[in-house]
């Protein structure tokens, strides 16, 4: 018999290792050492270029390259030395609203970016960056939410002429109410329970009180909870993009906590700088002429035709986080406006208050909690930095109340510009609950560095051990081999680089180790097998097809079972256990592929067109054993 | 076909040999239950310490001094800029002080002012932490649970592949090799963190393959050989998976100790745990898993295909 392999066969294994080969070649170009610098609120233009290239000029410092592009300016630097000196020069050169962060470029060609080959992504243990364990203040987003109630319960009590001897919060998520009889109680709890399906009402009395308690369900709570997390997520990546580095990570921890990681980023104090700008949005209306002067507030506002002075009523008709949709668009004359949608709650609630004040302006507030870093005395007389938070208000939107508004309604007499501003405006100022960093750990450089350049030399000497071991052991068989397990490395470098972009880490090597180590076995499987059909006395071709055949369903086992495992551990594991798991799985596949179908096609190439062959390379026979067939 | 045909009588020593494994997994579990595990900072809270310096800081000879100074584990990593570092030590147990935070602040003072007094320039202490370890410790509640299911559903599957008293003899092993590996660290003392973690799912794999290699020889062989005993089978096939078990388990090897020997201190802690465990492996994909099976008294009868295997048997000379 013949071992040949049919042309589509042999097209596929070539196809798949030129396509490995061009997925997996971005890794060998290395990453430049940069420096990305943008600004707080505006874009950065040649001017500003130039004056960093001043500052860098007067530290003698040289760049590789520098570049003006979308996200700012990048500068190039051979050394982390050098990047890190030239950071403190543009940090003096310029104010205190530029940022200034250390980055990595990538140095890879443009053609290969096109095709979507890229490098690996590592991770913090690898590159070095920051970790930030972020916890969501739930509790805060419940109160708000109940603070909204507790002004709605009083307007609606208002309206309907019920008198009560007070409203009080009992704790963040309870109000009660207090009546003189329970008439009056009755008649409230009747018109309020329509209005507040995500409370529940309860009779309770104290002396000659009647009270009627209302509390947010546990329901709502946890979708509060859900929603929170979520939005907060959301603006968090915005933020995170407003960094400029390369592959974040934003991923939700269990019930309240948010991770973010940031690879390359060495810098946490301006990280969190942007990342805990805490932006929420209030509804007001203008307060009317002849308002007490304590019932208002007077901010400035920027108009086209210039600034001017505007009073804006204490009270709070609508917060931010009753908001579901902003974008821009145009009305039916293409006039630039700019469509708000809010949710069932939130549509009653501006609707009770805009029926009664057509006509009246309405404005909205954007609050940034903000940090600055200020140089004090220590009291052992030492400068040192401190942070200071503070409340940046700003009047965004002050537009006329054209008729009773519902839960979708526009602001119109906008530029298209000015549209554009306000929707981004009020969609990245919605973040939903305050946010405390719970941990945080910077991994240098140096680090991430040496534990990358010291596994993967681990695992090339490694490599090239089992190389000549195979080599010695299984002659022209051990090379087949070992050309299949090159190629499994190099398939799973392409598969993590680009078609699967998971993030390599310490784990995700060890994981590679083991699959490199479950190659080789499927080929000592079959070498073996082959081997024993030999001295069974099979011929060299019908031994190398039983060989190969009789060891399939063994290494289809024994990988199946492990694969099991990888996807057991990839969905209940994070972190590291994913790593780990991902780079198993995809080891698996590619091995499985390399180790049977790649050699298979080396070895038809070599015997399988011989007719007359009598002998295979593939070391010594084993010895027949004692009780054989004597 | 019927004559025994093998070399090494592996099942003769299969009492002594699980005795032996039941021995030392008492021991190991009686030490996991006794002093338990060495955790890293991974999974404990420790202290973090900033520092500024006035010039460049040396990160290699403030490690220098910090292990002479007695903290060994301490790691040290540039923060933000060439003159800022950050300095994690693990909590010291035996520490009398009230709360973390207090330890962490004296623990901050004490490095300031220990490494000032070996320095030209000026360093000043920009804060100490306590970081806590949460995430660690939810890890390590993941990768357990991880374990149990990934147990389950391994049995699960052998019982449908080959049959139900393999799938025991298969996990048998791997529960073997796990609280033998857990053992020796808890034994020895050495440091458990993320990367042993790794190591141990890793470990799971390799034993798991190795059984599994043996069984699909055994199940192979009990439907060839019609007239052996059971024992012998299992023998036969025993010496017959014997090259192929030494040969990938001294590859393995061979990938490990390169790693163990050059790779650095951070794979350190896996390649050992891996180490450990393809030796435990590779003993137990000989004596434990076959063991379990015989034990249970495996017959031909169980891995009948009736239909196929009359004809698959009969197609062998």
């Amino acid at each position: 018999m013949l071992n040949r392999y049919p042309a589509w066969k042999n097209l596929l294994v070539l196809l798949t290792v030129a396509l490995g080969i061009l997925y997996s070649v971005p890794n060998l170009y290395p990453d430049d050492e940069a420096l990305q610098v943008t600004h707080e609120s505006r874009e950065l233009v040649q001017p500003d270029l130039d004056n960093i290239t001043t500052a860098l000029e007067a530290a003698q410092l040289q760049t590789l390259a520098s570049e003006l592009n979308d996200s700012g300016i990048l500068l190039r630097f051979d050394t982390v030395e050098e990047q890190l000196r030239g950071k403190t020069a543009i940090e003096e050169a310029l104010t205190d609203d530029f940022i200034v962060a250390l980055n990595l470029a990538p140095t890879t060609p443009g053609w290969m970016q096109a095709i979507g080959a890229g490098k690996m992504n590592l991770g913090l243990d690898l590159q070095g960056g920051v970790h930030f364990l972020m916890e969501v203040d739930i509790e805060a987003a419940v109160t708000g939410r109940m603070e909204d109630n507790l002004s709605n319960v009083r307007s609606i009590l208002r309206e309907l002429r019920i008198r009560t001897r007070g409203l009080n919060m009992i704790d963040y998520s309870h109000i009660e109410v207090r009546f003189a009889s329970a008439n009056d109680r009755s008649r409230a709890r009747s018109e309020l329970i329509d209005n507040f399906p995500e409370l529940q009402f309860q009779n309770r009395e104290a002396g000659d009180v009647f009270i009627l308690d209302l509390r947010m369900t546990d329901d709502t709570q946890l979708q509060i909870q859900r929603d929170t997390l979520q939005a907060n997520r959301t603006t968090l990546l915005n933020r995170v993009d407003a960094l400029g580095v390369a592959e974040p990570t934003v991923q939700q921890q269990g019930a309240d906590r948010i991770v973010v990681e940031l690879p390359g980023v060495q810098d946490p104090a301006q990280a969190i700088r942007i990342l805990q700008r805490i932006a929420t949005l209030e509804f007001h209306l203008e307060a009317a002429l002849g308002a007490p002067r304590s019932s208002y507030e007077t901010y400035d506002y920027v108009a086209p035709e210039g600034v001017f002075p505007v009073n804006v009523d204490n009270d709070v008709i609508l917060q931010g986080d009753r908001i579901s949709n902003v974008r821009p668009s145009l009305d039916q004359n293409g006039l630039p406006q700019v469509q708000i949608s809010l949710d069932a709650q939130g549509g009653n609630q501006i609707n009770r208050v805009t029926r009664d004040n057509v006509g009246r302006m309405m404005d909205i507030l954007l609050i940034e909690t903000r940090s600055r870093t200020n140089l004090v005395i220590d009291e052992n007389g030492q400068e040192v930095e401190e942070v200071e938070f503070y409340e940046d208000r700003r009047l965004i939107s002050h537009a006329r109340i054209n008729s009773a508004l519902g839960r979708q309604f526009v602001i119109t007499g906008l530029t298209q510009r000015e549209a554009m501003d306000l929707s981004l405006l009020i969609s990245s100022g919605s973040l939903a609950a305050p946010m405390t960093i719970v941990e945080q750990s910077v991994i240098g450089p140096t680090m991430g560095r040496e534990n990358l350049e010291q596994g993967i030399r681990g695992v090339q000497i490694a490599a090239i051990l089992v190389v000549i071991f195979m080599l010695l052991y299984y002659r022209l068989f051990g090379l087949a081999a070992n050309v299949a397990l090159i190629m499994n490395i190099v398939l799973i470098f392409a598969v993590l680089s680009s078609v699967l972009p998971a993030t390599l880490t310490l784990p995700g090597i060890v994981g590679i180790v083991l699959t490199v180590g479950m190659a080789v076995d499927a080929n000592v499987l079959i070498f073996t097998r082959i081997k024993e059909e030999l001295r069974n006395g099979l011929p060299p071709q019908q031994a190398i097809d039983a060989g190969y055949n009789r060891a399939f369903t063994t290494i289809l086992d024994a990988n199946l079972t492990t694969f099991l495992v990888a996807v057991v551990l990839f969905t209940i594991g994070t972190g590291p256990v994913k790593g780990f798991s991902v780079t198993l799985m995809i080891g698996i596949i590619t091995s499985m592929f390399t180790a049977i179908i790649g050699t298979r096609a080396l070895v038809n190439l070599i015997y399988g067109g011989r007719r007359d062959l009598r002998s295979l390379s593939i070391g010594i026979l084993p010895i027949k054993p004692a009780g054989g067939e004597s | 076909m019927a004559a025994p045909q093998f070399k090494v009588d592996f099942m003769g020593y299969r009492k002594p040999a699980a005795f032996m494994s039941i021995v030392i997994v008492l021991i190991s579990l009686s030490s996991l239950a006794l002093s338990g595990l060495q955790f890293g900072l991974d999974f404990t809270s420790g202290t973090s310490v900033r520092l500024n310096f006035a010039e460049s800081a040396q990160l290699d000879e403030v490690g220098a001094q910090l292990e002479e100074a007695g903290y060994d584990d301490a790691v040290v990593v540039n923060f933000g800029s060439d003159r800022d570092i950050r300095v994690l030590l693990p909590l010291d147990p035996n520490a009398e002080v009230a709360t973390e935070a207090e330890q962490a602040a004296l623990t901050g003072e004490a490095i300031a002012a220990y490494l000032q007094e070996r320095s030209d320039t000026e360093i000043t202490l920009q804060g100490s932490d306590y970081v806590s370890a949460k995430v660690g410790e939810e890890l390590a509640e993941q990768g357990g649970l991880g374990m149990l299911v990934a147990l389950g559903i391994i049995m699960v599957y052998i019982a449908v592949r080959f049959q139900f008293k393999f799938s025991v003899g298969a996990v048998t092993a791997l529960a073997h090799d796990l609280i033998i590996t857990l053992g020796i660290f808890s034994l020895t003392g050495m440091e458990f963190n993320l990367n042993t973690l790794a190591a141990l799912l890793a470990i799971i794999g390799y034993s798991l393959n190795d059984t599994i290699v043996v069984s699909d020889r055994i199940r192979e062989n009990f439907r060839m050989l019609r007239k052996t005993e059971p024992v012998d089978t299992v023998n036969i096939s025993l010496n017959q998976t014997l090259g192929r078990t030494l040969i990938t388990s001294f590859t393995t090897l061979l990938v490990l100790f390169s790693i163990l020997l050059i790779g650095g201190e951070s794979t350190q802690g896996f390649a050992i745990a891996l180490i450990i465990g393809v030796i435990v492996g590779t003993y137990s994909s000989i004596y434990v898993a076959s063991n379990v099976i015989i034990l249970m008294n495996v017959t031909r009868e169980d891995l009948l295909i009736p239909v196929k295997e009359g004809a698959e048997a009969d197609g062998i000379p």
